[in-house]
């Protein structure tokens, strides 16, 4: 499926908390935005791909926006994994001819029952989680703070590291008007006094809690090139579930540090003609700063363990760093509408539209959550 | 006595003779019948062999502390009154790849929250202990060292 498909279109909601909207309604505006800024018509649209944690369905979507027939729709499921995934769905259905042009989105609220599914476990906790929930392992941080300690014991990395991730973001965020952070700053002495959720990790190494929603349009590389927007060619895509993966509470396989990231990796960059050495910019799944340092050493921009070291001297940052990442602020202070964000922003970045754009960038990376079944797209201008 | 606390469901045709033994202060880990190999969590097939048949075997009860984390609020009310606690995961000394999310305690009964979580280390030696909490029974672990 190399650069057969691009995403032509994109289209988001603002960024809030508390927004009166449902969250069906912000994805039927996210996904009109995305049409609109395509320059197509809904009648054109014969595909969609989900997230499964989606509250509006694909027959609200598709009756709400007054969509064409839908001939193709699926979901992919683990939360922020899916992000990369509903992308490489839509562009699979499109290289195969299931359908000629779909959206793929994500609508979130933060107070919705499908958002913070910890905060209403059942009194009886049954399936994976019986081993972690009793004892206090509770919530997403607990669990990825539970990694990241081990990660800290075995490879050096210090709370100096994670401020670096959370510091690069918002500098980021406050390049982008759109951007919940916008107006705030992050010093690192505000990052080291932040109280803390689940030590090792603190306030700011948390993503935001966000009302939101973004869509993006996928159609045929010939199709695009004929549309309005400069299009973002999915050169490569590759999902994964590692061998023996336990979804967020990854502690049970032979090595629990070597996250779903690698395996996702390697095909990815098996199927692309671009290397990690030639990538000039990145978006990182980071619901948690410390997934940073573990993606960078997934997807090979160092060696394992060398993470944390990578993002020393302002590596991270625009426009001087060695891999600008979360060029919008990302999860962590742009908004967190479960990483979909990230998807936006490569486009951004392979259109020469970000507001912390890299010159000259050619092509972007994207990946989805880290500590569950993942994905991750290579766009390229 | 902790209350409200997200315990297991003792129903769940696969864990439940490992809560089971837990109500009679054994640690056990699920074992495959025809290979011999252990695994943990437990699952109906064996990843290496696929038999479906299991039988639960004995451990040392004894480990390491692999990583821990301390939970401060925003938690649920039963946790974020005890916070902030201590959660483990602790290598079985066995095999180091057979692993059990637990609490540091000081005895069977003691709180999660009594031991100070700047004296706890990644390495140090543990052992399990059993605490009651309406009808199930935890392992919780106790410095061996």
């Amino acid at each position: 499926m190399k650069d057969r498909t691009a995403i032509v279109g994109i289209g988001q909601t603002a960024f809030g908390k508390g927004l009166a909207d449902s969250e069906l309604s912000l994805a039927c505006q996210a996904i009109s935005a995305a049409i609109d800024d395509a320059s197509l018509t809904p009648g054109e649209v014969d595909g969609l791909s989900m997230f499964s944690m989606e509250e509006g369905r694909e027959v609200e979507v598709a009756r709400n926006v007054g969509l064409g027939d839908i001939t193709y729709f699926s979901e992919v499921g683990y939360g922020g994994g899916a992000g990369c995934g509903v992308v490489g769905h839509a562009a699979m259905a499109v290289a195969t001819g299931q359908c000629n042009v779909a959206v793929a989105w994500r609508a979130r609220k933060r107070a919705s029952k499908t958002s913070r599914p910890w905060s209403q476990v059942p009194g009886r906790i049954a399936g994976h989680w019986q081993w972690s929930r009793p004892f206090g392992v509770v919530r997403p941080v607990d669990e990825i703070a539970m990694l990241t300690r081990r990660y800290m014991h075995e490879f050096g990395a210090t709370r100096d590291h994670l401020a670096n991730v959370a510091i690069a973001s918002r500098k980021h965020a406050n390049r982008n008007p759109l951007a919940t952070m916008y107006d705030k700053k992050l010093s690192r002495e505000q990052y080291m006094e932040g109280r803390w959720i689940s030590e090792p990790l603190c306030l700011f190494d948390n993503c935001l809690e966000t009302d939101g929603a973004l869509a993006v349009v996928i159609t045929s590389a010939e199709r695009a090139r004929d549309l309005a927007q400069p299009p973002a060619f999915i050169h490569a895509f590759a999902q994964s579930i590692p061998q023996q993966h336990q979804v967020m509470t990854n502690y049970f396989c032979d090595d629990p540090l070597i996250g779903p990231a690698y395996a996702c990796a390697s095909r990815l960059w098996e199927r692309s003609d671009i290397k990690p050495a030639d990538v000039p910019v990145a978006q990182l799944y980071d619901a948690f700063s410390p997934l940073i340092p573990l993606s960078l050493e997934g997807y090979g921009f160092c060696e394992r363990g060398e993470g944390a070291a990578f993002t020393e001297n302002g590596a991270l940052e625009w426009p001087n760093g060695r891999l600008p990442t979360n060029t919008s602020g990302g999860g962590m202070s742009e908004a967190y509408v479960h990483g979909f964000n990230l998807v936006l922003e490569g486009v951004r970045q392979c259109r020469g539209t970000s507001t912390s754009q890299v010159e000259g960038a050619e092509n972007c990376l994207v990946t989805s959550g880290e500590g569950v079944p993942t994905s991750a797209l290579l766009l390229r201008a | 006595m902790e209350t409200g606390l997200l315990l297991p469901d003792l129903d769940d045709e696969v864990a439940a003779p490992f809560w089971e033994a837990c109500s009679r202060s054994e640690l056990v880990v699920q074992m495959c019948a025809a290979c011999g190999k252990s695994r943990m969590p437990p699952r109906p097939m064996c990843p290496h062999c696929r038999s479906v048949v299991a039988t639960w075997a004995p451990t040392s009860g004894t480990g390491t502390i692999w990583s821990y984390v301390v939970p401060h609020p925003p938690l649920l009310p039963a946790y974020a009154e005890l916070a902030p606690y201590n959660a483990i995961v602790v290598a079985l000394d066995e095999d180091p790849t057979i692993r059990f999310v637990g609490n540091l305690v000081t005895s069977a009964n003691g709180a999660i929250n009594e031991i100070d979580p700047a004296t706890i280390r990644i390495g140090e030696k543990v052992r399990v202990v059993f605490t009651t909490i309406d009808d199930v029974t935890l392992p919780r672990w106790v410095r061996a060292g």
